[in-house]
């Protein structure tokens, strides 16, 4: 079976013929069907994964380590599937938001630049070849680029600028890193590097390929405090490109993470041989904080949710940080259901965007009232954001909390919570304006957004709720 | 009916009840109707577990596996028994009550209002039935959420001050304390199940248990224990029937519910007594109870006294948890059931005061007594079954904390507890005194009565004025039932017998 090129190959036709055709309705016709395909592969390659082992695809029939080889396990399975799948639930929603906010001989160029985006990131998840990650991670960075610069506020000119020098410094250290790789082994295949670097772990070009390759990553997943680039880019992109990234893009780069520090880097040992899980630990409990806080002062709810993006982030590299089996389920388990909370309110701030033409918090008093689905999903995905039980949000930090107990490391529960706590404060925050002021004369005219935007959103809210059920899939 | 599909039952009547509430909001006779027939339907099917718990059986549900050592389940056992009937018994009188005070005082968004209300029921019923912390907890945030609009009703900046520091002080204390306490006992215990005897025996020396049950206490913040009780005096700006069924009974009590719960079921009270690990919180359960006496006799407003004397009362309910005798465990378990009845009557009547004459302070009420005897004498009763007198319910489960204090050899209660219903009866007392023996304040009583008359056509030519009678009649009948409750402490104490049972 072609399925694994496939998974790539079809985002990357459709991007192709979205910016050949050029027609706002074609180009969105066509990027629903590559989305959906693409969720449907990634589905049909998880359940092969999970009853058949590891998938060893040779790209062009050349044999690894020579050719290029694409390799499925559980892990990148799983996030093929985040991915796509996030694709998949926006693109219904992404007709009417981006015909509001795009000029309809733009549109096409959108989709396109989406598309290419997905293809990225899908590659970078599924492809066993260390210079093919560096290669379809700036496929995908260069797309959103793009995707953010298109963004209703010119305000998103500077901020994409700002994210392609901070990502082109991150690419080019990952660049750096992956060279060093190849000087020493002379391989560049993912598994081949695996089998060759302990017997040379301990030399300096592998240790500096090492930092090089996190510092890159870290970039790229916005590890505190190199997550500058961030709130801009998300605040002032379109909503739907917003809800993409936010979704997709830093989590496919924590699965970079993890694959080089434990798959590549001869796994726990090593990596608790190095001072990476100090750093990382205190890290994470920084953006845990430091973004939380900054949150709760924010007056746009997009750059709120940005930094709150941020603080997330320092919850998945805390569970990271442990290496531990409790640790890691629960830095996997936060890096998808982060994936649908943020992708989830990004949409429905999208939608009071559509409405409302603003995503000031002062500016949406008493919306509860005039959009009530839209800020009940809010509200759902607020409170699993801050985990509350039932939700998503509840069981990631139920695993990062046992992972720092089996550690003995109280404090750390301590403050876990104490994180949590700060959420509470900025999602209350906007609750609080959202239902109980009165409504301005602005907000008194709206009404709730069409279904094509809702039930997307819904989906996920859904899903945060189901996904708190039943964790079979993702613990 | 068997008791799986009970429990399921129980969970979903006030949930469909909720939605059709929702449905019928244009309708407003309509949608009383739902909440009352649902009302009763909840309790008819409550009532029919009953006979099963009597007979000692302990029915489980299993609902979902959420994931290894946190599941959604369920077990009916006494406690839990007698709750979910007071709360589903209670919210039938209150919500005859709630249509005469909601229409009485023309209060907006009244659809609102019964939907929270009915969730807030199922939320309740689930915290009862729950089997395991975790199911516990997950209901006990559903309560803290569906109660939330309820305080902020009113909508104004006194409403949502009052509505944000409710939401602050339980949702933050959940999350400081009692997650972490849930925590901590899944990965001591291995299990979060509520088991008879406690499942912590062996695993945890004192000190430990010292700590984990200061996690509990003050990370269930409905039970108001000193010094996290702010959000109760800031919840009464809520509708009184939501002060009367929420605030005195289904909230605070889930609180306390909790608490002594996870003393027997979690700790377990032989283990308690053993490590002597809940002495400390006797000290400020004493305190917290003593306080907000002598708070409450400095409150002027009469919900707000009220409120104060709540969080006393919860102390009793929690300083019976930490003496943890069997008695003094019964006796907690008993005033859930006399408080509720007490102080539900004390809150209707403040509803009543403030329907017919929208008067809310103590020193308004001079002489009130005679336009509104039949809601005064009420208060009057159940004032004194707060205090503790015989013949009234109160007077019993006092009587039970104090002789399981003594069991317990903490003399000191026993003078603490003479000492609290001295100070009950010095802020309960003077307002019945007041109202029927102090002549009406004339000047004020002129242009209040003015104003009643242009509200209440032909109330002036009647002597008695008394609020309507969808709010005296339920006040009469919780007044009358304290009154009964007295003669009722055995079949009480029978079925509380069985929460201590161990299984051989």
């Amino acid at each position: 079976m072609h399925l694994p090129a496939l998974q790539v190959v079809i985002p990357l036709i459709a991007a192709a013929l979205c910016a050949l055709f050029r027609h706002y309705f074609l180009a969105w016709f066509i990027t629903i069907l590559a989305s959906w395909l693409s969720f449907a592969i990634a589905i049909l390659l998880l359940l092969q994964v999970m009853s058949r082992g590891v998938i060893s695809y040779e790209l062009g029939g050349w044999v690894a380590p020579i050719g290029i080889e694409y390799r499925i396990d559980l892990l990148n399975a799983f996030v093929l599937l985040i991915v796509s799948g996030v694709g998949a639930v926006i693109v219904p929603y992404a007709q009417k938001s981006i015909s509001q906010s795009i000029e309809k001989s733009q549109q096409s160029w959108f989709y396109s630049m989406y598309l290419m985006a997905l293809t990225g990131l899908l590659g970078v998840s599924i492809t066993g070849d260390a210079f093919n990650i560096f290669v379809f991670l700036e496929i995908s960075s260069l797309a959103s680029y793009v995707m953010i610069a298109m963004g209703p506020d010119r305000r998103g000119l500077t901020a994409a600028y700002q994210y392609l020098i901070m990502g082109t410094v991150g690419a080019t250290f990952i660049v750096i890193g992956i060279g060093l790789l190849w000087a020493m082994t002379g391989t560049l295949n993912l598994y081949d590097l695996a089998q060759k670097i302990p017997l040379i772990e301990n030399s300096r070009p592998v240790l500096a390929a090492l930092a090089f390759l996190t510092v890159g990553i870290s970039l790229k997943l916005a590890l505190f405090p190199l997550h500058l680039w961030l709130p801009n880019a998300y605040a002032y992109s379109p909503g739907v490109a917003s809800a993409f990234l936010a979704g997709t893009a830093t989590k496919v780069a924590i699965y970079l993470l993890l694959r080089f520090f434990f798959t590549v880097f001869g796994g726990v040992e090593f990596f608790q041989s190095t001072p990476l899980p100090e750093i990382l630990f205190v890290l994470s409990l920084l953006a845990m904080f430091a973004a939380s806080i900054v949150a709760v002062f924010q007056s746009n709810i997009k750059r709120m949710l940005a930094y709150s993006s941020v603080a997330q982030i320092g919850f998945i590299t805390l569970g990271i940080s442990y290496a531990t089996e409790i640790g890691l389920t629960g830095a996997i388990a936060h890096m998808f259901n982060h994936a649908i909370m943020k992708a989830g309110l990004f949409l429905l701030i999208g939608a009071v965007m559509f409405r409302l033409g603003s995503v000031k918090i002062e500016d949406m008093a008493g919306i509860g009232r005039k959009m009530p689905f839209t800020m009940a999903g809010f509200v759902i995905l607020g409170l699993s954001l801050l985990g509350a039980p039932g939700t998503v949000g509840f069981i990631s930090k139920w695993y990062l909390a046992l992972a720092a107990l089996q550690e003995g490391q109280w404090w750390a529960v301590a403050l876990i919570v104490a994180a949590s706590l700060v959420t509470m404060l900025y999602i209350g925050r906007v609750v609080e304006v959202a239902y109980f002021r009165e409504p301005t004369v602005k907000v008194d005219q709206l009404r709730e957004v069409p279904s094509s935007m809702l039930l997307p959103s819904f989906l996920l809210v859904g899903a945060a709720v189901y996904f708190g059920l039943d964790t079979s899939l993702s613990v | 009916m068997s008791p799986y599909s009970i429990i399921i039952a129980s969970l979903l009547i006030p949930t469909l009840g909720a939605v059709l509430i929702w449905l019928f909001g244009r309708q407003k006779n309509i949608r009383e109707t739902v909440t009352i027939i649902t009302s009763v339907l909840l309790f008819s099917n409550v009532v029919q577990i009953l006979p099963a718990i009597s007979n000692g059986e302990r029915p489980e549900l299993l609902v979902l596996n959420v994931a290894p050592g946190l599941e959604v389940a369920f077990q009916v056992e006494p406690l839990g028994m007698l709750f979910a009937l007071i709360a589903s018994f209670l919210w039938i009188i209150n919500s005859i009550y709630s249509i005469g005070y909601m229409r009485g005082n023309r209060e907006p968004r009244q659809t609102q209002f019964y939907v929270a209300f009915a969730v807030a029921l199922s939320a309740t019923m689930g915290i009862a039935f729950s089997g395991n912390l975790f199911t516990l907890f997950i209901f006990y945030e559903v309560l803290t959420l569906s109660t939330y609009p309820l305080v902020a009703h009113h909508g104004n900046a006194k409403a949502r001050t009052g509505g944000r520091i409710y939401l602050i002080i339980l949702l933050g204390t959940s999350i400081l304390f009692f997650i972490p306490a849930i925590l901590w006992t899944s990965s001591l215990a291995g299990t979060l199940d509520f088991t008879p005897g406690g499942i912590l025996s062996g695993k945890a020396d004192s000190i430990t248990t010292g700590l984990l049950l200061a996690l509990f206490a003050f990370g269930i913040g409905k039970a108001a224990l000193m010094p996290f009780h702010k959000w109760l005096p800031n919840a009464m700006v809520a509708p009184t029937p939501v002060s009367a069924l929420l605030h005195a009974v289904a909230v605070v009590k889930a609180g306390v519910f909790t608490i002594l719960k996870v003393s027997i079921y979690i700790f377990g009270s032989e283990h308690l007594l053993a490590t002597g690990a809940s002495e400390w919180l006797v000290y400020l359960a004493t305190f917290s109870v003593l306080a907000a006496s002598i708070i409450a006799l400095t409150k002027d407003n009469l919900k707000a006294r009220l409120a104060y004397s709540t969080v006393s009362q919860l102390g009793y309910i929690v300083l019976g948890a930490a003496i943890a005798t069997p008695l003094a465990l019964i006796g907690a378990g008993m005033h859930i059931l006399m408080h509720a009845f007490g102080k539900i009557t004390l809150f209707f009547v403040a509803g009543a005061i403030h329907t017919a004459t929208h008067k809310t302070e103590i020193s308004q009420l001079n002489g009130i007594g005679r336009t509104m005897p039949f809601t005064m004498v009420a208060f009057f009763i159940g004032a004194l079954s707060i205090i503790g007198l015989p013949p009234l319910g109160g007077a019993w489960s006092k009587m039970y904390i104090a002789l399981g204090g003594m069991d317990g050899d903490y003399w000191f209660v026993l003078a603490a507890l003479m000492l609290s219903s001295l100070l009950n009866i010095a802020y309960l007392m003077p307002i019945v005194i007041k109202a029927f023996f102090l002549p009406a304040d004339s000047e004020n009583n002129n242009t209040e009565l003015a104003e009643i008359n242009d509200k209440y056509d032909n109330s002036l030519r009647n002597r008695i004025a008394e609020a309507p009678w969808f709010c005296v009649i339920p006040l009469c009948f919780t007044a009358l039932a304290c009154f009964i409750l007295f003669f009722a402490p055995n079949a009480v104490e029978q079925l509380l017998s069985g929460m201590l049972e161990r299984p051989l």
